[in-house]
């Protein structure tokens, strides 16, 4: 057990003390006036309960919690389909450069000439990467890049007098964004069965494509699937979705297993985006910011959101926002500018030569993996797999252990958990993704914990069952936050919370918190 | 082992339907709501709305994920429980009894003998 026993950490209200400084304010050098005598009218909310503490108290509560974080500088971190790779410290380096740190939106373009080359560049090489003729930086997230996607889809539609078309294909396997994306975007999205080899079911999908004859807007596939396998069929796929009148769609979160190697846009897809915060570095989990850049094929070029970064003839670089058939602005200023410096760095550094050794590394970690693991838990569609691997723990249940008991019990072992019950429709699932930066020695010490885990569920299935042991608190109340989420605090809750030792007591009670996720 | 009680009908997306006289209630059953776990949230169809069977008629949302109810049987939907928008563990608690959703005015009442019986579900289900 690599975890100490950690203690939850009180707020910091109930730190609070009546009269404690942390910093003392010169004097008033203008009168002193009641707010309601300056304001009258006016409702002011008056006594505001800040808690009062002195600098130390302050440091020590924030380092703390930071403390009961897990992170990937400081552990393994194989949580499946987020691709929480090691972001290399040099790429905050150039983040930092006054040249890009310092510069404000509005500046004049003369005097920001450095910061519209990173964004053209970078249009450059992640088109290059993904195969694809143009590329917008603009959205914030990959579910941001999905919509602007199915946005880029229905224009191109429209354009073409084809704006009738109602229907979105996504396998039943797919991230649960996509359907909402294409929900979101008006469209009813249809699902595609999966075959016996974790496939789309091809003959499912022909049927389909019948039955909404020319009702087809497009598909949304990830290749890799959600289950980490490669979609053999997807020239074909892209063929008869094309013949059908449909644009194909690709999912890009799991270009990681592709990078360097293949390219979304040379299989046939027409329109990507990319997680910027997955496959290119950026740090991923702590609440953004992401980038989920979308590349597009020719045909949907003219779409793109304005503006989008050029190179005029002389040299100099400029904002395009004379775009005539531009769907608009997605989106304030020109997306998430630092984490696209960040990510260009990352892809500089690698450059054209060795971008490959990323995929590489990152698929035959996850084979590693899956061969020796795989000896211990069932794998959920047993072949070679591409940068993550799907297990089934059903065979546990005869020990009344479920995946959510084997990741809770995976903490203790000092590991961030895998991904769970993701995709649906493998029951009792782990998705377990290594990424490239982990060394032979980090996932064989992640193997001997999972095995040393199913040797408990035969022997000792209660160990499993309260986990985990060495954090602050045990299993939390997913089902209480999902009912009532309420993230603010109130010294009405709090003084009745603390009442009943919610706070005080570790490890005992069940605690209401929001699920953390992974962006999308 | 699952609860399966003797006397209602199944359908393999994990509905169940109990018919008395011309009625039916539907529900989702003990298998389905320990696969789900902790159900936070519920859809459900108003009253007067009419169903064929297959038909999306709610939709059910737990913390591991949003999964669509379907319609065993066709006919009119004569009474919702309401009492579950708020208590959704009743689902998990008492998937049978006071986790019922939906109640409907059979339009064939043949049409449950269709579905699978008791001892096909358990088969459906692996056990």
């Amino acid at each position: 057990m690599s975890n100490d026993l950690k203690t939850i950490e009180p707020t910091l209200f109930e730190l609070s003390r009546p009269g404690r400084l942390g910093a003392s304010l010169p004097g008033c050098d203008v009168p002193e006036r009641e707010p309601a005598d300056l304001l009258p009218g006016v409702p002011l909310r008056g006594g505001v309960p800040l808690p009062e503490l002195a600098e130390p108290d302050v440091i020590r509560h924030f380092l703390h919690l930071s403390s009961l974080n897990y992170c990937v500088d400081q552990g393994f971190y194989p949580l499946g389909s987020c691709t929480m790779k090691y972001n290399p410290k040099i790429n905050d380096e150039a983040v930092r450069l006054p040249g890009f740190a310092r510069i404000h939106p509005y500046q004049p373009e003369e005097t920001c000439q450095g910061a519209l080359e990173v964004l053209w560049q970078m249009q450059s090489a992640l088109g290059a990467v993904l195969g694809m003729d143009a590329v917008s930086l603009h959205p914030s997230a990959g579910a941001h890049g999905e919509m602007l996607g199915l946005m880029l889809i229905r224009a191109y539609h429209d354009h073409h007098g084809q704006g009738k078309r109602r229907s979105v294909l996504v396998p039943k396997a797919a991230h649960g964004t996509n359907p909402a994306s294409a929900a979101r975007c008006g469209y009813k999205t249809v699902s595609i069965d999966t075959d016996a080899r974790g496939l789309v079911d091809m003959g499912h999908l022909r049927t389909l494509l019948e039955q909404h004859e020319g009702d087809v807007a497009g598909l949304m596939l990830t290749n890799p699937n959600t289950l980490g396998l490669f979609e053999e069929d997807i020239v074909e796929i892209c063929d008869v979705v094309h013949r059908a009148g449909g644009l194909m769609y690709c999912d890009g979160a799991n270009m990681n297993a592709l990078v360097g190697t293949a390219r979304p846009g040379d299989m046939g897809f027409d329109v990507m985006h990319v997680n910027l915060h997955k496959t290119f570095c950026i740090p991923h989990g702590g609440g953004g910011p992401g980038a989920g850049p979308v590349g597009v094929k020719k045909i949907l070029e003219p779409f793109l959101p304005v503006p989008q970064a050029l190179r005029r003839e002389d040299g100099t670089f400029t904002l395009d926002y004379e775009r005539p058939l531009s769907i608009g602005k997605i989106g304030s200023f020109y997306g998430a500018f630092l984490a696209i410096v960040r990510a260009y760095a990352y892809i500089r550094h690698y450059g054209r030569e060795h971008l490959a050794e990323i995929s590489e590394n990152a698929v035959l970690n996850a084979n590693y993996l899956r061969a020796r693991l795989g000896k211990t838990f069932e794998v959920a569609y047993d072949r070679t797999c591409m940068h993550e691997c799907v297990f089934t723990l059903k065979a546990f249940k005869s020990h009344g252990v479920k995946a959510l008991d084997v990741a809770k019990r995976v903490i203790d072992y000092g590991y961030h958990p895998p991904t769970m019950y993701f995709p649906l429709i493998v029951p009792e699932c782990l998705m377990i993704e290594p990424t490239e930066t982990e060394s032979l020695e980090t996932i064989d010490g992640f193997i001997t914990a999972m095995e040393s885990i199913a040797r408990e569920a035969e022997e000792n299935p209660q160990i499993i069952l309260d986990a985990p042991h060495t954090a602050p608190v045990r299993r939390l109340d997913e089902a209480l936050a999902a009912r009532s989420l309420d993230l603010s605090w109130s010294s009405d809750r709090e003084s009745s919370a603390s009442a009943q030792g919610r706070t005080t007591t570790p490890g005992t009670g069940r605690e209401a918190a929001a699920t953390p996720v992974c962006e999308a | 082992m699952s609860d399966i009680r003797p006397g209602f009908r199944y359908t393999k997306s994990h509905e169940w339907v109990k018919v008395e006289g011309d009625t039916a209630t539907i529900g989702i059953t003990d298998h389905a709501q320990e696969e789900l776990g902790d159900i936070v949230y519920i859809e459900l169809p108003e009253v007067g709305r009419v169903l064929s069977a297959d038909d999306v008629f709610g939709t059910v949302e737990s913390v591991k994920a949003v999964s669509e109810l379907y319609a065993p049987v066709s006919g009119e939907v004569v009474a919702v429980n309401e009492a579950l928008s708020g208590s959704e563990a009743a689902i998990n608690e008492s998937p049978y009894e006071t986790g019922w959703m939906i109640t409907v005015k059979l339009k064939d009442p043949a049409e449950a003998g269709k579905l699978l019986d008791p001892d096909a579900y358990r088969s459906q289900i692996g056990e």
